[in-house]
C-alpha cells in the first residue's frame, strides 16, 4: 500500500550518492511523478564539479502550500535515500534526526582519498550499523548486485525508486512514476520496469 | 532535460530555474537566443536550443560571452526580441560592449541579458555579484525569488526593455539556476517575426536608426532619464511584496534565492508574528518609495542577500537621503556580521542571525543524537575529492605532462585554465598546475613567463587550455605569443566538447548548438596559419606523448602548440563500448612488496582502481572502470591487463 498523504508538510527528502551514480535522474524521476499528482516540489542538487567522483545529494522539500527552499535546514530529513553507505551516514551526521528514515544501498564506492591511503573507508558492518542507529527504521536494499544480475549496475536508480514506493516512507504514485520513467528514460524501459518492481518487492520483504 | 515547449497553458511543470527563464523567454516571442555555456547558466541556451526547430527561434552557442551579446544586439537592431545568457564570469567579458550599449540604446526588438550567478564558486574560480555590475553599467536589474517567477520576470522585462529602450538583465543564483520547483505555464504567442535594419533617418521617429554611444554625456544623460522611468516601473512592480505583521519586530529585506531562505527560517522558528518579510525583485534602480514605505514597519532591520552588501547599501544610502533628522533603524546584515559576506547562504544561517538578533534559542534535533550522529559521521565518513572521471584523457595528459616535465629536469612549470582540467591543480592532476584565473588566462601568463629569459629564467613553460576555451578566450594570448616571439608550448586538451558545462558544441566539432552541421574550425590549421609549429598526440599513447612533449620543450622558436586529442569518457561512452576489459593478473602484482608504493592506486588515482584489503593487492572496480586501458601501461609489473573488448 502507499502513502495517501504527506506525514508532515513540507517533506524533507535526501537523495545522496557518488558523483555520476544518477542521483538527478532519481530525483527528477520521483520530483516529476509529485508534481503531476499535484505537490510542490522544490529540488536542490549538488552538481557541476561534485559530478566527477565526489559526495552528491539532492534535496527535496515536497509540500502541499509552499514552494520551500532548495535546502533541508540541518536535523530536519525525513526520509534519506542513499546510493552509498559512506554518503548515507555522512547526510545522517548532518541531517538525521531520531525519527529519519533511511534506505540504503550498501554498495561502497571508494574515493580517491581512499584508494590513495590518505582516508580510511570503514568496515562495512560497522558503516550500515552506525546507519540504523542513527534511524528510526532503515531498508537495506542491494540495489547494484542486483542491478549487476540484471546486467549493468545503472539499473540500480530504477530499484531504488521502487524501493521508496515498497517502503511507503512517502506518497509516491506507482502508476505516475511508471508513466515518468517511461518518459525519461524510454529507450531502456523495459529493464528498468523489471528494476523498479524488483526494488517495490526488495522493500516489502 | 525538461520539454519547455508544450503547449500545456495553466499546467504546472517540474523545472529547473535555467528552463524557467528558457520558457519565459519563449512565451515573450523572442526570435534570437544566444551564449557561452557556463554553470550555471548553460540550460537556459541549451533547453531553447532543444526546441529552436519547432519554436521558428535562432539559436547558437558563440564563441564567447561578448560575441553573444553583440550578436543578440544585432537582432535587437533589426527588430528580433534577443536574449544572451552567460555566467557572472562571462558578464565580465560581454561588459566592454555591454557599458556602450547602455549609451547607444537597442533597436525596436527587446534585449535581455542574463547572468547567473555561483555563490560560493561551486562551479566557478570566483563568486563576483553582478548587481554592482549592472548599477555601474547603468542596466535595469531584477532577480527572481523563485522558479515561477524566474519565467514570469522575462517576459516582464522583455517588454520593459522595447519600452524604455535599453537593454535589461536578470540576475539569478546557482539555487535558482540549478533547482527545480514548479513552473506554472502560459502561453505561447503565434506571431510571426521580421527582421529589417531600419535606415530611414525620420527626425519624428525617437527610435535611433544609428547606434552609437557618441556624445557622450547627452547619451549618459538619456540614460539617466531611462533609469528614472524604470525605477517609476519598478515602483508598481508585481514581484516585490511584503508579508507579515503590520509592525513586526525584525524587519528582513531580501531577494532572490534568499527569499525562500528567509521564508524556511522564519517558519522553522515559529516567528511569524514577529519577522516581516520584504522581498524585492526589482533590484536596480531601486523602487525607494516602496522600499519607504516598509522600511517605516520596524526599527530593526535585517539585510539577507548573497554576496555583496548591495541592498544593505543601497537602502542605508537611501535611509540617509530621507531621514537627514530622524532616528535611524537599527541594521543589521553583512557590516554588522550577522550575515557572511562571503560563500552562499542557507535556511540555518538565516535562523542564526534571527535568533542572535531577537534573543532566540534554537535546537533542530535533541542533544543525545546530535552527538552521536555528529562523533560516528566524524568517524566513519571518508573524505571524498573530486577527480577526473575513470577513463578520461586528461589524467593521462597530466600523468604525461608530469613525467615529460620531470624527464626534462629544468623546473618546468604549468600554467592552468578553466575546464574539467582545473582539477590538476590537485590530486587528480598529479598537482602539475601553478596558475588558474579566467578564461584563456593561463595562455597569456605563459606568454608573460616565456619572455624573462632576459631576467636567467630558463624553466621550460606548459599552457593548458581546453578546446572550447582556446576558442573563447587563447587565441589573441597565442598570437601574442607567436608575434613577441614568447618561449612556451601552449598545450590544447581537445576532448572534443565544452565537457565541465554539459558537452556543448563549439566551433571545432562541425556541430550547431541545434545539431546541424557545421564548418570545422580546425584548431592545427589555425595554429599553423599563425605560424607556429603544431604537433598531435593522443594522450592514452603516453609514451609518445612525454616523448613528443619533451621535444617541443626543447624547441626556442617563440610560441608552439601541442594538441591532446582523445574524447571526452562521458561523451564517447554514449555512442561506443568499451576500449578494453582490464583486469588484474594476481600473481603478477606483488602487492607492497612490489616497491612501486602502489603508484595504480595512490599515484595514478583513477577511480576504477581500489586496493582490495584482504588479498593486500590492486583490484579493478568493475562498477567504475570504463576500459581505457592506459593504467596497464603504468604498472611496472604489467600486472594490469588489458584485452581487447568484444562486442
Amino acid at each position: 500500500m502507499t502513502a495517501r498523504q504527506l506525514a508532515k508538510d513540507p517533506f524533507n527528502l535526501i537523495i545522496t550518492g557518488v558523483g555520476g551514480q544518477g542521483n538527478v535522474t532519481i530525483s527528477l524521476i520521483i520530483g516529476n511523478a509529485l508534481v503531476r499528482d499535484g505537490y510542490l516540489v522544490t529540488i536542490g542538487e549538488t552538481y557541476g564539479a561534485s559530478q566527477r567522483g565526489g559526495a552528491v545529494m539532492s534535496h527535496m522539500r515536497i509540500s502541499k502550500v509552499a514552494q520551500y527552499s532548495p535546502f533541508i535546514p540541518d536535523g530536519c530529513a525525513d526520509v534519506i535515500l542513499g546510493m552509498e553507505p559512506a554518503e548515507t551516514l555522512r547526510m545522517l551526521g548532518r541531517y538525521g534526526n531520531p525519527n529519519v528514515l533511511t534506505i540504503v544501498n550498501p554498495r561502497p564506492i571508494y574515493s580517491i582519498d581512499v584508494t590513495g591511503g590518505q582516508a580510511q573507508y570503514p568496515d562495512l558492518n560497522t558503516l550500515i550499523d552506525s546507519v540504523k542507529k542513527l534511524s528510526a527504521k532503515t531498508w537495506i536494499i542491494n540495489a547494484t548486485e542486483e542491478a549487476k544480475k540484471m546486467g549493468d549496475p545503472v539499473f540500480a536508480n530504477a530499484i531504488l525508486i521502487g524501493a521508496v514506493i515498497g517502503s511507503n516512507v512517502l506518497p509516491l504514485n506507482k502508476k505516475l512514476t511508471e508513466s515518468i520513467l517511461r518518459e525519461i528514460l524510454p529507450r531502456e524501459i523495459k529493464p528498468n520496469l523489471r528494476a523498479f518492481n524488483t526494488g517495490i518487492k526488495l522493500a516489502q520483504q | 532535460m525538461a520539454k519547455i515547449d508544450i503547449e500545456a497553458p495553466g499546467t504546472s511543470q517540474l523545472f529547473i530555474g535555467n528552463e524557467a527563464i528558457a520558457r519565459g523567454a519563449l512565451e515573450a516571442g523572442i526570435g534570437f537566443a544566444a551564449a557561452y555555456p557556463g554553470t550555471p547558466s548553460s540550460e537556459i541556451l541549451g533547453s531553447l536550443a532543444s526546441v529552436a526547430k519547432e519554436s521558428n527561434i535562432y539559436v547558437e552557442w558563440s564563441v564567447n560571452e561578448k560575441v553573444a551579446v553583440e550578436a543578440a544586439a544585432g537582432a535587437s537592431f533589426a527588430g528580433i526580441r534577443a536574449i544572451a545568457a552567460m555566467k557572472q564570469n562571462g558578464i565580465n567579458v560581454a561588459s566592454d560592449f555591454l557599458a556602450n550599449l547602455v549609451m547607444s540604446g537597442i533597436g525596436k526588438g527587446g534585449l535581455v541579458v542574463v547572468s547567473c550567478d555561483d555563490p560560493a564558486a561551486i562551479s566557478s574560480t570566483n563568486e563576483q555579484d553582478t548587481r554592482p555590475i549592472a548599477k555601474w553599467l547603468d542596466v535595469p536589474l531584477v532577480e527572481p525569488g523563485d522558479f515561477q517567477e524566474a519565467k514570469d520576470m522575462i517576459r516582464w522585462l522583455f517588454e520593459l526593455s522595447e519600452e524604455i529602450g535599453t537593454v535589461c538583465m536578470l540576475r539569478s543564483v546557482t539555487r535558482i539556476a540549478h533547482a527545480r520547483g514548479n513552473v506554472k505555464l502560459g502561453e505561447l504567442p503565434k506571431k510571426a517575426k521580421k527582421a529589417h535594419f531600419d535606415q530611414v533617418h525620420d527626425l519624428r521617429n525617437v527610435m535611433p536608426t544609428t547606434f552609437m554611444p557618441i556624445p557622450s554625456p547627452l547619451r549618459h544623460f538619456f540614460q539617466h532619464i531611462k533609469i528614472d522611468k524604470v525605477r517609476d516601473k519598478f515602483e508598481l512592480s508585481p514581484f516585490n511584496s511584503y508579508t507579515g505583521p503590520d509592525k513586526p519586530e525584525l524587519l528582513i529585506v531580501t531577494c532572490g534565492s534568499c527569499w525562500l531562505y528567509s521564508q524556511d527560517a522564519v517558519k522553522t522558528l515559529g516567528v511569524e508574528d514577529k519577522v516581516g518579510i520584504l522581498k524585492l525583485g526589482t533590484l536596480w534602480p531601486l523602487p525607494e518609495k516602496f522600499v519607504e514605505k516598509h522600511l517605516d514597519r520596524s526599527q530593526k532591520i535585517l539585510f539577507v542577500e548573497e554576496i555583496d552588501p548591495f541592498l544593505e547599501q543601497s537602502i542605508m544610502e537611501l535611509v540617509a537621503n530621507l531621514k537627514p533628522a530622524a532616528p535611524f533603524p537599527m541594521f543589521y546584515g553583512k557590516r554588522s556580521g550577522h550575515i557572511n559576506a562571503y560563500g552562499e547562504l542557507n535556511p540555518d544561517m538565516v535562523i542564526k542571525a534571527i535568533s542572535t538578533i531577537l534573543g532566540l534559542t534554537y535546537q533542530p534535533r535533541d542533544t543525545d543524537y546530535d552527538s552521536k550522529a555528529s562523533t560516528l559521521a566524524k568517524n566513519y565518513v571518508p573524505e571524498r575529492s573530486i577527480t577526473f572521471c575513470a577513463g578520461c584523457p586528461h589524467r593521462a595528459t597530466f600523468w604525461a605532462i608530469k613525467n615529460a616535465l620531470k624527464l626534462d629536469g629544468r623546473d618546468g612549470l604549468v600554467t592552468g585554465d578553466i575546464g574539467c582540467y582545473s582539477m590538476a591543480l590537485g590530486p587528480a592532476g598529479f598537482f602539475q598546475v601553478r596558475t588558474l584565473h579566467c578564461m584563456g588566462a593561463g595562455t597569456g601568463v605563459a606568454s608573460g613567463l616565456g619572455k624573462l629569459g632576459q631576467f636567467g629564467f630558463n624553466q621550460p613553460v606548459l599552457a593548458v587550455v581546453g578546446d572550447s576555451t582556446f576558442y573563447h578566450a587563447a587565441i589573441p594570448a597565442l598570437i601574442n605569443g607567436i608575434y613577441n616571439k614568447s618561449d612556451f608550448v601552449l598545450v590544447i586538451l581537445d576532448n572534443g566538447a565544452t565537457a565541465m558545462t554539459g558537452f556543448q558544441p563549439h566551433p571545432g566539432t562541425g556541430v550547431t548548438a541545434i545539431g546541424e552541421p557545421a564548418k570545422v574550425v580546425s584548431m592545427e590549421d589555425l595554429c599553423r596559419s599563425l605560424g607556429a609549429r603544431v604537433e598531435v598526440c593522443d594522450p592514452f599513447d603516453l609514451k609518445n606523448t612525454t616523448a613528443t612533449l619533451l621535444d617541443m620543450m626543447n624547441q626556442s622558436d617563440g610560441a608552439r602548440v601541442v594538441i591532446m586529442r582523445r574524447p571526452c569518457e562521458l561523451v564517447r561512452s554514449k555512442r561506443e563500448k568499451a576500449l578494453y576489459r582490464v583486469y588484474i593478473n594476481a600473481e603478477k602484482c606483488i602487492g607492497d612488496a612490489c616497491g612501486c608504493d602502489r603508484l595504480c592506486t595512490r599515484v595514478f588515482l583513477c577511480p576504477g582502481l581500489t586496493w582490495d584489503n584482504e588479498t593486500k593487492k590492486s583490484k579493478i572496480d568493475e562498477v567504475i572502470c570504463t576500459g581505457c586501458g592506459v593504467c596497464a601501461d603504468i604498472c611496472p609489473q604489467e600486472a594490469i591487463i588489458k584485452e581487447e573488448a568484444t562486442a
